[in-house]
């Protein structure tokens, strides 16, 4: 849909691009362009890095930086003991850095960075980034379900205590529900980004078209319309927060059953 | 009727399932609090669950988005 310039459309800031003249850039025939979303991912990935340094200091007693960063892995780690048990310990490298990523990745997506002129551009809004980060979760289920208890892994899809006769009807339905897994983990957290997202876009539009369509629309659209946008963005941060804990909540899940069967 | 007005009709109707969808985390809310309020002590270590339970509901709501961006996009 190829809207006339004076209107606002809600998709285009979902646009990639490629920045800084590589659009032409090839390796074995694929285009490999540094994009706005690789530039917001190397972005989140070094304000993430700067976060930790300043709180890895190992003071006794810990300042406020260190104490951020602190109630951060002990939340991770409290998450994974209760989730997983004594076997969580070792995920928390994994877990921490996808919950902190994405966390980052949404926050500075909703930076009001337009101000100034910069776009911020939310890569968690895209099926891509959110797919190979789910992929890469269920790889690690699949591979630790697989070393850890060999064939005897597949007893994942007839739980305990199903009577003989059900089992060709339960073992089908947990097979589909959990190939479906790494889907329905990438589709949650990239449709509420991007749903997100349009919603503020298009109750910004109402602001600007209102605006300019004349006092009493300014004041009887616009305002309320601005009013409501300031309380959705206050619940897209929680939001931004929940879907970075859904994802490392439901990832610490998937490892329990690989770990502990069930 | 048009197929692209049908297929508009149909991601309107879609947002239907949004609407319920919000029911079902209202009700995931509504019940952990009811439960929590009874039961202070024992609410903190459920609250995983809570997440669980409000993950389940919600990606049903976001299904309905998807097919409605499908709709009108494809």
């Amino acid at each position: 849909m190829a809207a006339e310039p004076a209107k606002v459309d809600p998709m285009h800031q979902f646009t990639i691009e490629p920045l800084f003249g590589s659009g032409n850039w090839e390796l074995a025939g694929y285009n490999i362009a540094f994009t706005n979303s690789a530039l917001w991912m190397a972005i989140s990935a070094l304000v993430l890095w700067a976060f930790m340094l300043g709180g890895m200091r190992r003071q006794l007693v810990p300042g406020r930086w260190q104490m951020a960063v602190e109630s951060f892995t002990g939340f991770i780690e409290d998450m994974l003991a209760a989730n997983v048990g004594p076997a969580g310990r070792k995920y928390v490298p994994y877990i921490f850095t996808l919950f902190m990523f994405i966390l980052f990745a949404n926050m500075l997506g909703l930076l009001p960075l337009g101000v100034v002129g910069v776009h911020a551009f939310t890569f968690t809004s895209h099926f891509t980034v959110t797919g190979v980060l789910a992929v890469l979760s269920f790889a690690i289920v699949l591979i630790v379900g697989f070393a850890r208890h060999g064939l005897h892994f597949f007893s994942l899809f007839l739980p305990h205590g199903t009577p003989w006769w059900m089992a060709p009807i339960i073992a089908p339905i947990e097979l589909i529900s959990f190939m479906v897994r790494p889907f329905s983990l990438g589709l949650r957290l990239f449709v509420a980004m991007m749903a997100g997202h349009v919603l503020l876009e298009v109750l910004s539009s109402f602001v600007i078209s209102g605006g300019n369509a004349g006092i009493g629309y300014g004041i009887f659209i616009g305002i309320p319309s601005l009013a409501l946008m300031v309380g959705i963005c206050a619940l897209e941060i929680l939001v931004a927060g929940i879907q970075a804990y859904v994802f490392a909540l439901l990832t610490s899940l998937y490892i329990n059953d690989a770990e502990n069967l069930h | 009727m048009e197929p692209e007005a049908a297929k508009l009709l149909g991601a309107g109707l879609a947002a239907i399932g949004c609407g319920l969808a919000s029911i079902g985390v209202g009700n995931v809310f509504a019940k952990f609090l009811e439960g929590a309020l009874r039961n202070p002590g024992a609410a903190d270590a459920q609250q995983g669950r809570l997440f669980i339970g409000f993950a389940g509901a919600e990606l049903l709501g976001l299904l309905a988005f998807v097919v409605a961006a499908l709709l009108i996009f494809q």
